[in-house]
């Protein structure tokens, strides 16, 4: 039974592919724009929705998007089907893989190239300075379409809070508040831990140093060339990651995985606070059932001078390879001003966690009344805004930045467990980050 | 002593007979290791626009780094102590099967099920079952006073990879253990049961060495199982941290290449890789061959 059900299915379907097939010759081939991205689950619905919304609106072109596995694996298959000249035309990066991207002159065709071969509308000033910023070259062009930007922020678990007597809808400000509140819930029996960290990396010690106006690399950040050397182990990050070592010992840090994984912690009612990416709200608001969330922005240290600066982002943009017909990049270019268009970037904004990536849809989302409604839901927005961004807090560009997140990860393990003071692990972490930099720069020498 | 050599007339159908394997150990073998070795004197960046020849450097870069050299110690490690728990659990798993007369079909099948689940399934499963947070067994530890973290403990991190990679491969040793075992001959072990010898002693001194053929067979197929096959448990458990506590030479192989893209010196750490197995292999090939007979 089953398999005759199946064979029947195998020909229906084949049939269907055959009607579809010369139904789209009948009229004219729409030329087929290959977008390989990396968002899986619910994420990976809603890019399908905005690809198939963005087919129904024109005749000429289809984007046909195809799920390549989590982001490394994404750009890995990439550069693989480049080496094999069987690239798409669109590839999702995330931003650790902008300073690989960027150095590969050959094989990445800039966006502001594209659009403007394409005859398209193209302002870079429509876009939040923050996001442009990261992926602008030094003359000012933006290389890659910007596609799911998020920032990480502060959530915290309001029942706690209330148990522990606290102001269920005042989330802490400085880094003191953190430790005193922490203590608070701790003593009070509220939770056993009081904060945690997704992307260890990148909330504490790259957006760290970008909120408190201090330097990650030299060079601008890399920004200004790949000769640039590592410099997070300055004297207010050690001193804040030697804060957080102390606090491991007495729960009021607890250190749960590299990447996400430190999420169930959160969810489970284990740790008061949790520090992550915007884009982290949809899974909160799935997984948080038993209490209410509240968020608010990233703590900083009061006495740092011209804290709290602004945060970078993360996620990732829409890179256009090289080596495809004319017609491809058209339907590229076309879709990328569909997908920048205030009305879808708002609804990705709202359902995602993402951040908005034009002014004009940030105003959109507002006037809508969805702030209002959904409070919190611009603090990522208001957060990377705070200030105009300075060489500190422009972003990162750094060669070989996986591996040195991975570097990173792993001396900052070390000090968690105690293996080593925040002093040495910074140091140890600068020292081998800095010979990966220096590879790079030999292997992209020209 | 008869010759049993079959001799073809003409070349055409012996070579048209070994044409399959042949063409399977080059494709999947010689092509491939050819261009592991033809790679690791390269450097080139990610997608392959600039290549430049480096000669040994890539291994001379390897040899250097500190790192490099830490993760060979946590292989050895590694290695060592999967082997011996794999096959100490499984040679006590054959042992007690070897007495077992009734029902033990379906021990052995409930012993030998572990093997058809995949490495990453084993991971994931090792994973969920004692993540810190959630984690069933790390619940009951902290119900004992242990207190589960293998995020942070580089130590518990090392124990979980070496479970969870020795439980897959109980299985594989106990088939051979038990069929060692089945085929050694009751008379010797009656007779030695005559001179007055107690069941330990005869295990240590009669089934042991009889069955040391078959455990030097498994300590080399399992030393090759925990350089290469365990892969997917490092990455679904513990991605090789915390810190490097967990980070194995295949292991390294990967994270180099396929995440960092550094093609050179992961091609440079196959190349290394692949000359151990081969004299792994030579090792096997010779003492086995010495050895098998009494």
């Amino acid at each position: 039974m089953n398999i005759f059900r199946t064979a029947g299915s195998i020909a229906l379907t084949g049939a269907a592919l055959a009607g579809v097939a010369l139904g789209s010759s009948a009229a004219h081939a729409a030329t087929e724009v290959v977008w390989w991205h990396a968002m899986g689950g619910e994420l990976g619905q809603k890019v399908e929705k905005i690809a198939s919304d963005f087919n129904a609106t024109q005749s000429d072109y289809q984007v046909v998007p195809v799920y390549k596995g989590n982001y490394t694996e994404t750009m890995t298959a990439a550069i693989a089907a480049f080496r094999a000249r069987e690239h798409p035309t669109i590839v999702q990066v995330f931003e650790v893989g902008t300073g690989t991207m960027m150095a590969a002159k050959g094989a990445i065709y800039p966006v502001y190239e594209l659009m403007e071969k394409s005859g398209e509308p193209f302002d870079p000033n429509a876009y939040l300075q923050a996001v442009v910023g990261y992926y602008t070259d030094t003359d000012g062009n933006m290389l890659s379409m910007p596609f799911n930007s998020s920032t990480p922020i502060l959530y915290y678990n309001k029942n706690v809070f209330e148990k522990a007597g606290l102001d269920a809808n005042t989330p802490p400000k400085t880094w003191g508040d953190v430790e005193e509140f922490s203590r608070k819930i701790i003593d009070a029996g509220a939770a056993p831990c009081g904060f945690t960290t997704g992307w260890q990396s990148w909330v504490q010690l790259e957006n760290f140093s970008s909120l408190h106006n201090v330097p990650f690399a030299s060079n601008a950040n890399g920004f200004g060339g790949i000769d640039t050397v590592l410099e997070f182990n300055g004297p207010l990050q050690k001193r804040h990651i030697a804060n957080m070592a102390e606090w491991q010992k007495s729960k009021i840090f607890d250190y749960g995985g590299r990447r996400s994984d430190s999420a169930p912690k959160f969810y489970s009612g284990e740790c008061a606070m949790y520090m992550n990416s915007s884009a982290a709200l949809a899974g909160i608001r799935t997984n948080a059932k038993d209490f209410d969330v509240g968020v608010g922005m990233l703590p900083y240290y009061e006495d740092v001078d011209g804290a709290p600066q602004n945060s970078i982002i993360g996620g990732a943009t829409l890179w256009v390879l090289s080596g495809h017909g004319d017609e491809e990049y058209k339907g590229a270019a076309k879709f990328f001003t569909y997908l920048s268009s205030p009305e879808v970037q708002s609804w990705w904004h709202e359902e995602t966690g993402y951040l908005p990536i034009t002014t004009a849809a940030y105003d959109l989302t507002r006037e809508q009344g969805y702030y209002k409604e959904n409070p919190g839901a611009d603090t990522s927005v208001l957060q990377m805004n705070l200030n105009p961004p300075t060489e500190n807090s422009k972003g990162l560009r750094l060669g070989n930045f996986v591996q040195i997140r991975d570097v990173i990860n792993e001396e900052l393990e070390e000090v968690w467990s105690g293996a080593k003071s925040a002093e040495q692990g910074l140091d140890d972490a600068v020292e081998r980050g800095n010979r990966l930099l220096r590879e790079f720069e030999d292997q992209n020498a020209s | 002593m008869t010759d049993k050599r079959v001799s073809f007339a003409g070349v055409w159908l012996p070579a048209a007979l070994l044409a399959p394997q042949l063409a399977i150990t080059g494709v999947f073998f010689l092509w491939p290791a050819s261009q592991a070795i033809y790679q690791s004197v390269l450097r080139q960046d990610a997608f392959g626009l600039s290549v430049k020849f480096v000669g040994l450097d890539n291994f001379v870069r390897l040899f250097e780094d500190p790192n490099y050299l830490a993760v060979v110690r946590v292989t050895v490690v590694f290695s060592a102590a999967t082997a011996i728990l794999s096959m100490g659990l499984a040679l006590l798993l054959a042992v007690a099967a070897d007495r077992v007369l009734r029902g033990s079909t379906v021990y052995k099948t409930l012993v030998i099920w572990p093997y058809a689940v995949a490495p990453v399934l084993a991971g994931v499963l090792w994973w969920l079952m004692f993540n810190p947070s959630i984690g069933i067994i790390a619940y009951l530890l902290r119900g004992l006073g242990v207190s589960w973290n293998h995020v942070l403990d580089g130590e518990q991190a090392m124990i979980l990879i070496i479970v969870a990679a020795a439980w897959k491969q109980v299985s594989y040793n106990f088939v051979f253990f038990l069929a060692g075992l089945q085929s050694i001959p009751r008379s010797l072990l009656e007779a030695g049961a005559i001179d007055g010898a107690g069941p330990v002693k005869r295990f240590f001194t009669i089934t042991l060495p009889l069955l040391s053929p078959t455990t030097f067979f498994l300590v080399v197929v399992n030393l090759v199982y925990a350089f290469f096959d365990t892969f997917g448990i490092v990455h679904a458990t513990t991605n090789g941290g915390p810190g490097q506590a967990t980070t194995i030479l295949v292991y390294k192989v990967f994270r180099d290449g396929f995440i960092g893209l550094n093609l050179g010196s992961s091609a440079a750490q196959s190349v290394i890789l692949m000359i151990v197995v081969i004299a792994l292999t030579v090792i096997q090939f010779r003492f086995i061959e010495r050895r098998v007979h009494y």
